[in-house]
């Protein structure tokens, strides 16, 4: 397998303070790799690095070329998709408008195609096109999110915490959706949980994070099956 | 009751200078939080340079298209080269800098086109319409301002461009996420406010003639307008701007006189600061948590 994105002592900082202390990861191309750790271990501002969203060192390639320092709007032109902590719905504007914001880089016919596609995966998108994603649940606009990222068409789909604050019962139902796309999308994702038994089942490959450092890594099912690890890092 | 509806009907008129002039700063607000102070100087200027236009000898609509082309260049110049420095800057920054636009604005025009009052050609006939009711010009500037307002509409509304402003205004970190470029909308946004200026400018100035303080009252009631119809509705603010139009003509003639007109800007301002801060149709958003 090659590696669609690879992170080479990856460092950030929010102003003075660092969160990321030399990261090596790599997300294999069409698979799924988790991204676990505890609150404040990084996890978010993994993310945000790879999207130029805070400051960085050391290098990040996509597809064999770098991206580190590169504007947000690029990089997201290169393919790179980004759920974000929040979900970044615009609230103000309806699910339709939310929907064509998703696939604004791309020509306006073949995005209209893919909407059916979104319909087939979110039903609930289709009955609620028309009205303003603000009202949406939070279930809700979590699938609104994740429609509005698959638009873009990404070759890379970075997704934070697409489980938070939502009953247990939608995050099944969203994680099995999430199942039907890696099937069918062929998109890479990098996922990061604090759900760690529903990410591990989900992904492939899985790092744990732990203040800004890589802890342990390896297959996701490696990792789930290891007592010590689950024990002292993922706590159940 | 003749000189009632006639006073409603130049309310409406006048109105529509100060839609145009109240959406220019609401697109401005939306996207910076700001009010632009120098919006009526800017829209000052773009007039100077329809008339120089026209005294060039081009045909008054080319010279009209031409002051809209050149005032959206501007507009996004000033973006470009002043707004962006103090983007992030704190609030009395951007609030000196507006202030500071509209001194630079106002004196460089007096100074290109010197401050003895000058007449503006109305593209309209000059006779009275619909039975005495209505002025030609009157009739004229109000459907251009009105055409104009639609078109700014259907652009927000039903194209990519529009809908990535409107996205770059509300949540820009999104947007950049999407691939929109940001800091250009807010450029295009700042064109498409001076443009909108310049219409408004050239539709006012053959009624008020033209000098480098020509907006600065317009300015007060668009201002007016835009707050009571709400500040960030840009629906609001155009329906706001003719609706303090008709106050202020009926107020004018039959309240407080025409040299106190002005105080009914500040009346409306303060009303609705204290009364409705949101305005008529300041927008509410539902979000769930």
């Amino acid at each position: 397998m090659t590696a669609l994105l690879e992170a080479k002592a990856l460092h950030a900082a929010y102003g003075e303070t660092k969160v990321l202390h030399g990261l090596d990861f790599a997300v294999e191309q069409g698979s799924v790799t988790a991204l676990l750790g505890a609150n404040g271990a990084g996890k978010t501002s993994t993310l945000r690095a790879i999207c130029g969203m805070v400051r960085t060192q050391g290098e990040i390639l996509l597809g064999g070329k770098r991206i580190d320092g590169m504007a947000t709007e690029d990089i997201v032109r290169l393919g790179v998709a980004h759920v974000p902590d929040g979900r970044g719905t615009f609230m103000e504007l309806t699910v339709e408008e939310n929907m064509r914001l998703g696939a604004y880089t791309r020509p306006a016919r073949a995005a209209t195609a893919d909407f059916d596609k979104m319909f087939g995966y979110f039903p609930r998108l289709k009955e609620r096109y028309r009205q303003q994603a603000g009202t949406l649940s939070g279930g809700e606009q979590q699938m609104l999110a994740i429609a509005r990222a698959l638009l873009l068409r990404p070759r890379l789909l970075l997704l934070d915490e697409p489980s938070f604050g939502l009953a247990p019962l939608i995050v099944r139902e969203i994680f099995g959706i999430m199942r039907r796309i890696r099937d069918e999308e062929g998109v890479s994702i990098l996922l990061v949980e604090q759900n760690a038994s529903i990410a591990l089942e989900f992904a492939h490959d899985a790092y744990l994070l732990e203040t800004g450092r890589i802890v342990v890594s390896g297959l996701a099912s490696d990792i789930a099956k290891d007592e010590s690890v689950r024990r002292s890092y993922l706590g159940y | 009751m003749e000189g009632f509806i006639h006073q409603i009907i130049s309310g409406i008129a006048t109105g529509g200078i100060y839609a145009s002039v109240a959406l220019a700063l609401v697109m401005i607000y939306q996207a910076t939080h700001h009010v632009n102070f120098a919006q009526g100087e800017m829209a000052t200027f773009s007039t100077y340079i329809a008339l120089v236009l026209i005294n060039m000898g081009l045909p008054y609509w080319v010279a009209f298209v031409g002051s809209f082309a050149i005032s959206f260049v501007i507009g996004v110049a000033i973006e470009r080269l002043l707004m962006r420095p103090v983007a992030n800057a704190p609030v009395l920054t951007s609030v000196g800098v507006f202030v500071g636009l509209l001194l630079i604005v106002n004196s460089v025009t007096g100074w290109f086109f010197d401050y003895t009052i000058k007449q503006f050609p109305s593209p309209f006939p000059d006779k009275s319409l619909l039975g005495g009711f209505v002025s030609g010009h009157e009739l004229g500037s109000t459907g251009v301002t009105l055409a104009v307002l639609i078109l700014v509409y259907l652009f927000f509304r039903h194209t990519r461009l529009g809908l990535a402003m409107r996205a770059a205004a509300f949540n820009p970190a999104s947007s950049r996420l999407v691939g929109v470029r940001v800091g250009w909308m807010l450029a295009l946004g700042w064109g498409l406010a001076a443009a909108i200026g310049s219409v408004a400018g050239c539709m006012v100035a053959p009624v008020v003639f033209l000098d480098p303080n020509m907006m600065s009252g317009i300015l007060l009631y668009a201002f007016a307008g835009a707050l009571l119809g709400g500040i960030d509705s840009p629906l609001g603010a155009v329906l706001g701007g003719f609706l303090v139009g008709v106050i202020e003509n009926l107020g004018g003639a039959y309240v407080v006189g025409t040299e106190l007109k002005l105080t009914l800007a500040l009346v409306i301002i303060i009303t609705v600061l204290t009364l409705k801060p949101s305005g008529l149709m300041g927008r509410k958003v539902y979000s769930r948590v």
